[in-house]
């Protein structure tokens, strides 16, 4: 992990409530994809804990949901603010567990880890098929970013307002895809769903309520199948055998 | 420049100490910065079968604060004296403070002698906040009685300085450090957090699973200050401050009110560096005020 002051370069609305962060500053601690950061966000006591979506040499994006106070603050800041960010926490996704074709499901706001995910897999030369489930065609997110990947994602919405209607379980029940590995991030239902559906070996990223985000006050402790398990630093990616929902 | 304390005969290099259940068992920040610039660890309240704790969610924010209630989520006595100190004392020389928590006097006696038989352990740390199976559901240290008996035998059993941790949620914390004080104990550690909740407005519940928890951060500085304040001029023996302390000028304010070693709290968990900076930090701040020896502020107000 790392701590250090990050530059906003952007502040935008991407979607119904959802806005995108773009970041300037040291990126080393960022060297697998589903790391996430956590952002003081000043007048709240904790940090804010975020997936890194991308990343290059000269700074990263994160995709955040206003649902409070401390993401509403976040959404009011602009380009030049200086922000106090830890990065690098968490121990990110394993793309090695895939040998030649990745799924991903995703929900909402879980495209954010899996785009560089996505981004990883395709550049040790895997295959990967995407879906990607959201509530309606407002809340859809980083559609062209993965198709700029040269991924065609599956798009599903709970409306139909986009893409097939449905659940991201009925995607798979319709495209029958072909994987060795599977990665899940989104809501808990929706990765248990997938989980319980999918044969095969996978992983999920779970979220949990934090509060140092480093491993050192137990706060986000869950059970698994191999004892108490801390989501931010012994997760928040879990084998899926691993999981108990 | 001297910031050396001295607590019970133990030597600290500054009075800075991440406080019980804030820094893991301290071998979790050892990959993130040296932590010999630390004058002492409190390492996790430690009882004598492991434990997982309470269910999740176990934190919620606050004004200048938050609630926990993890419930002492540890592996178990015998795992932090044979694992969990011996792993820490290979990269930290300085005082290893073994924070100690139980259900009943023969807990807390049992698991206070295997850390004070423990080499690397310099000061037992025994909190009793945690509910008394023995005492009619009270918890130990909201009654003097039941305080003075685990103090006394704690200290039956261990040879190590004892520093028995206080909780505000009382009438009368002199009450109750007096008892410890008169039944041996070798200091005092206050406050422990205070009781509280938040509720989740839109899903009409609280926040955190196990209904209230506690509160600590920023806010609760002036109410540590006040009971170290009338603790230490109540009692001869040291006291760690605890509560609220972000900074090095909340140290020398905390010292000033009578504590002779400072811990660090929640604030750890919203800047992990925290307590390097304070160290860091601390001879400038002394600069400033001219203070030349940290002893001598001492309890001064």
């Amino acid at each position: 992990m790392k701590q250090g002051k990050y530059r906003i370069t952007a502040n935008r609305c991407i979607a119904y409530k959802v806005w995108r962060m773009d970041l300037e500053g040291d990126t080393s601690a960022l060297d697998k994809a589903g790391k996430f950061v956590d952002i003081a966000v000043e007048g709240f006591f904790l940090r804010r804990p975020l997936a890194a979506t991308c990343w290059d040499e000269k700074g990263f994006s994160v995709i955040y949901k206003k649902v409070g106070k401390g993401t509403e603050a976040l959404s009011r800041m602009v380009p030049g603010q200086e922000l106090d960010i830890i990065t690098g926490l968490g121990n990110g996704f394993d793309t090695a567990a895939c040998n030649r074709k990745a799924l991903i499901v995703c929900g909402g706001l879980g495209a954010s880890p899996v785009f560089s995910l996505a981004k990883e897999l395709i550049s040790e030369g895997k295959q990967v098929t995407l879906i990607q489930g959201f509530n309606s065609k407002y809340d859809i997110i980083l559609n062209s970013e993965f198709k700029d990947l040269g991924i065609q994602p599956v798009v599903v919405t709970m409306d139909g307002s986009a893409g097939m209607k449905g659940l991201v379980t009925d995607a798979i029940d319709a495209i029958d895809p072909d994987y060795d590995y599977f990665y899940t991030c989104g809501p808990a239902v929706m990765m248990k769903a997938v989980c319980d559906k999918l044969q095969g070996p996978g992983e999920a990223s779970l979220e949990e309520r934090m509060g140092c985000g480093c491993g050192i006050c137990y706060g986000c402790t869950c059970h698994t199948k191999s004892g108490a398990k801390r989501v931010c630093a012994d997760g928040p990616v879990f084998k899926k055998e691993e999981i108990i929902w | 420049m001297v910031t050396e304390v001295n607590l019970c005969g133990v030597s600290l290099k500054n009075p800075v100490v991440p406080a019980s259940g804030t820094f893991g068992f301290g071998l979790e920040m050892a990959g993130t910065y040296d932590l010999n610039v630390l004058g002492g660890i409190s390492l996790k309240g430690t009882t004598r079968e492991s434990r997982f704790g309470n269910e999740c969610p176990r934190i919620a924010e606050c004004p200048d604060g938050m609630i926990n209630s993890v419930g002492l989520q540890n592996p178990g006595i015998d795992v932090l004296v044979k694992e969990k100190v011996p792993a820490l004392r290979k990269v930290y020389d300085g005082t290893i403070i073994a924070n100690i928590s139980g259900f009943s006097i023969d807990e807390y006696a049992e698991c206070c002698g295997k850390a004070g038989k423990c080499d690397g352990v310099d000061i037992v740390e025994v909190n009793i906040s945690c509910p008394n199976v023995h005492g009619g559901g009270l918890a130990f240290g909201t009654s003097a009685k039941a305080a003075a008996e685990v103090t006394k035998a704690v200290k039956e059993v261990c040879r190590k300085p004892v520093f028995i941790k206080l909780s505000p949620n009382v009438t009368d914390i002199v009450e109750i450090a007096k008892a410890c004080e008169d039944a041996g104990a070798d200091g005092l550690t206050l406050i422990n957090t205070i009781l509280g909740m938040r509720i989740d407005i839109l899903k009409r519940k609280p926040v955190v699973a196990n209904k209230y928890g506690g509160f600590s951060g920023r806010a609760v500085l002036p109410v540590a200050l006040r009971m170290v304040n009338q603790v230490a001029h109540a009692c001869n023996v040291p006291v760690m401050g605890c509560g609220g302390v972000s900074c090095a000028e909340d140290v020398i304010e905390m010292m000033m009110a009578g504590a002779t070693a400072v811990q660090v709290g929640a604030e750890n968990l919203r800047n992990p560096m925290v307590c390097k900076e304070i160290c860091e930090n601390l001879p400038k701040i002394m600069k400033e005020l001219k203070i030349n020896d940290l002893r001598e502020i001492i309890g001064i107000v």
